[in-house]
């Protein structure tokens, strides 16, 4: 009897030996498979911060989302390639420029890859480059303001999709053409020339170590396929850059079909440091052409747009050593560099296995000249002699890839709508979990770096179905977060995003922190129209234009009472915020505009252009809660006919 | 036996459930400032406010310190206040320096925040105007050349100046 309760409160105490570890705080093994609190993990009290930001794409709508993990709380939608009326980016005076191109004033864009700005391998915070898939461009986002501050657009180029990928010290932003065209006799040629004229190009795009400025040191003339991704070479293959291609076919029309008849497409080996030697040789040819040059000036408040007329380029069927195909299943998409930098696997999104080819047997194969003949004047280097090993029935369609700092490959499967860890080495297949639903591309925090931060699996997904409240026909996009700290990935949180995330780019918080701006310096503003302070504030008129030098400040706007001003002038009020505190930004808004409002920084100086249509007094207010006078932060402006002849008046508190 | 087998596994239970309660959290250590109760205890007013400056000495007033502090006031706080009596968003400056100690002054400009929430006469002031006052990125040295420029301001009569508009 005795023995029989010992034996019983032994038992009770065992289970709470147990109960215990299971609801013990934090998993303290990785192999601890009892352990998982997605909701701990993923709470972030109210007041605390994230530990980690996403910068997702925003797809169709051309800008860039920034996320907080592991709460996925969204920070901020950056605007890159699409007007924003919310800000007024591309509807003020200062940031029209911004969206220029060679076609005219180009107010949207479909934005795929963000790309973190790198130093010695390493993401550092200081700018996002990300693409314009159809009118192509690259984008650079200044990391301590969250703002496009350059956009650089890319001549000879027919959709952007390979792009950009940095080289491992921001050497180059690359950037390859997903659709080949031609470029012979201005580009007028029959569709169905496409096997003999089209060609594909591939940018490289010098980065200024300082300021981050773009542009355009020379482009490669090469084979007419599509390109579809890429990474930079890094650390054992630094100065190489490889991308993947399909419809080695040469299809122009019904690709779906066309593009998928053989076994295998390629991936394209580059060396650009002999790229480089060719280009101080003086081998490349002048193109004349047409291209957008965007640079927003941060002393001046002001972006211009400077139409380049010139680009160097080198056709590479001319100049041996430069590229060279590698035969990859079937139609392959991601196109990923291990963190040694000596593995580089291809995902076919109709292939059964994933290649993974070792960068130094690359290079044995072409000092060997190990070639299967060549492709359009580029030699094909044999699968068998670049190739480490393949990933055996992984699943269905994989897509892309990265990496944690543990010899792990993450691939994306879209088909069977999964990931799976892998090891780079072994080649073994180690876990598997599910997506929900149809995951496109994947992110590892630093995941594409020397040395990832690893944590978490990022899924971005095409479809999400059943996993939210419905909004009608259109449903949200969204993320998945992945714990992915022991031998299991374990779903953690499900989170929605702008537009359609088809890639992001993770990193700890302190990385970008670091470079935190809170407002611009009065002191340092340049702005050919500023008012730095309130006497500096008047009303000039040029002509029939009109220009306001106002100042806001709470919670009024100098001046805040203006006459004079006649139907169908154009009226340009150039608003200076002379907040110098963070978090006080002001808006501007008046009657009538055709425009968006303004939304204006501590010490930024911003412009609205407004036509009054019609006589009468027109109200303008601060659009954005200020202080509790913000409801008072309003003014007027009276509008004459046009043909009088009113005086010019203005004033505040008068 | 028994006995020793069953407390030992107590103690185990007991370490394994309270074990880690304290450190759990750790990523989410205090990073963030409690907000600053308008009802905290109130130190002992001394009229010197709260921030960097306790005890400021004056000297003779420096015409040419208070010139310049006129050009960073038309840039940084004219937009708020005026150096005569009367009151815009924030109140008239005339008479400021002999109202309010100089550090009380100093600290105002620079940490206008705290001094609102914590300070007696400053929590006053914004009841009164209704404005949070705006730290407007101002140096210290440029505070002093202010400070000047306020005891300037007063010594040739500001508030006068005003009687005598009207």
């Amino acid at each position: 009897m005795k023995r029989l309760s010992i034996l019983t409160l032994t038992g009770v105490v065992t289970s709470l030996f147990f109960f215990g570890a299971l609801s013990s705080c934090k998993p303290p093994k990785k192999d601890s498979g009892l352990s998982a609190d997605a909701a701990s993990k993923v709470y972030v009290a109210p007041g605390k911060k994230d530990e980690i930001y996403l910068f997702t794409s925003g797809g169709f709508s051309g800008q860039i989302g920034v996320y907080g993990l592991p709460s996925g709380r969204m920070l901020k939608q950056v605007p890159v390639f699409s007007q924003d009326a919310e800000t007024g980016y591309g509807f003020s005076e200062e940031t029209k420029p911004m969206l220029m191109t060679s076609h005219g004033f180009t107010p949207w864009d479909d934005s795929h890859h963000p790309q973190l700005s790198r130093t010695e391998g390493q993401d550092d915070g200081r700018w996002l480059f990300i693409n314009a898939n159809n009118t192509p461009r690259i984008a650079r986002i200044d990391l301590g303001v969250f703002k496009t501050r350059e956009i650089i657009e890319l001549p000879n180029c027919g959709g952007n999709h390979a792009s950009p990928f940095t080289t491992q010290n921001n050497e180059y932003v690359v950037g390859a053409s997903r659709f080949s065209v031609p470029y012979d006799k201005d580009g007028d040629q029959e569709i169905a020339s496409y096997k003999d004229k089209f060609k594909g190009t591939i940018s490289f795009i010098k980065v200024d170590k300082e300021t981050g400025r773009m542009g355009i040191n020379f482009q490669l003339l090469v084979p007419g396929v599509d390109y579809d991704l890429s990474r930079a070479g890094k650390a054992a293959s630094h100065g190489w850059v490889f991308f993947s291609c399909y419809n080695s076919e040469k299809a122009h029309t019904l690709l779906e079909v066309n593009a998928s008849q053989r076994d295998k497409d390629f991936i394209m080996a580059v060396n650009w440091k002999k790229a480089e030697e060719y280009l101080s040789q003086g081998k490349g040819m002048k193109w004349p052409t047409n291209y957008a040059h965007n640079v927003y000036d941060e002393a001046t408040h002001t972006a211009t747009s400077t139409m380049m007329k010139e680009v160097t380029v080198l056709d590479v069927k001319d100049l041996p050593g430069v590229c060279y195909f590698i035969p990859c299943p079937k139609s392959p998409h991601g196109c990923d560099v291990d963190p040694t930098g000596e593995y580089i696997c291809a995902s076919g999104k109709l292939a059964a296995v994933i290649p993974v080819y070792s960068f130094s047997k690359i290079q044995k194969a072409i000092e060997a000249k190990n070639f299967d003949g060549d492709f359009d004047g580029v030699p094909v280097i044999k699968y068998e002699a670049a190739l480490d090993g393949e990933v055996e029935k992984p699943g269905l369609g994989p897509l892309h890839t990265e990496f944690d700092n543990e010899g792990h490959g993450y691939t994306s499967f879209f088909v069977s709508s999964e990931i799976v860890k892998w090891d780079v080495k072994t080649k073994q297949v180690l876990d598997r979990v599910p997506t929900y639903y149809s995951i496109g591309h994947l992110c590892v925090p630093m995941g594409d770096n020397i040395k990832p931060f690893g944590k978490y699996v990022i899924a971005l997904n095409k479809i999400t179905k059943d996993r939210y409240l419905p909004t009608g026909p259109e449903l949200t996009q969204s993320a998945q977060l992945y714990d992915i700290t022991g031998e299991k990935m374990k779903l953690l949180l499900d989170f929605p995003t702008i537009g359609e995330p088809h890639y992001a780019q993770a990193c700890p918080a302190e990385i970008i922190t670091k470079h935190e701006v809170k407002f611009y310096k009065l002191a340092d503003n340049k702005h050919k129209y500023a008012a730095t302070n309130e006497k500096e504030a008047k009303v000039v008129r040029e002509g029939n234009n009109v220009h306001v030098y106002m100042t806001s400040i709470r919670s009024h706007f100098t001046p805040d009472n203006i006459e004079g001003v006649k139907v169908g002038d154009n009226v340009y009020f150039h608003v200076t915020n002379l907040e110098q505190d963070w978090d006080v930004p002001h808006g501007f808004a008046v009657k009538g505009a055709n425009n968006s409002e303004l939304l204006i920084l501590p010490g930024e100086t911003s412009t609205l252009k407004w036509v009054p249509d019609r006589p009468g007094v027109f109200p303008m207010y601060c659009t954005d809660f200020c202080s509790a006078l913000h409801q008072e932060m309003q003014g007027y402006v009276r509008v004459s006919p046009a043909g009088t002849n009113p005086a010019l008046k203005f004033s505040t508190g008068e | 036996m028994y006995k020793t087998k069953f407390s030992s596994l107590v103690v185990a239970a007991l370490f394994f459930i309270t074990g880690c309660g304290g450190s759990d959290n750790k990523t989410e250590a205090d990073n963030s400032e409690a907000p600053q109760s308008m009802i905290a205890d109130e130190p002992v007013d001394d009229g010197q406010g709260i921030g960097k400056f306790k005890d400021v000495t004056l000297a003779a007033i420096d015409e040419k310190l208070a010139k310049e502090g006129q050009v960073v006031f038309d840039a940084k706080c004219s937009a708020c206040h005026k150096t005569t009596a009367q009151k815009v968003v924030g109140p008239g400056l005339a008479g400021v320096t002999a109202k309010r100690k100089p550090a009380w002054i100093l600290n105002m400009i620079t940490n206008p925040v705290e001094m609102t929430q914590k300070d007696p006469a400053a929590k006053d002031l914004l009841a009164e105007h209704l404005t949070q006052m705006t730290f407007q990125d101002v140096s210290d040295e440029d505070a002093k050349k202010l400070l000047e420029y306020l005891r300037y301001n007063d010594q040739e009569g500001g508030e006068e100046k005003e009687e005598a508009k009207k």
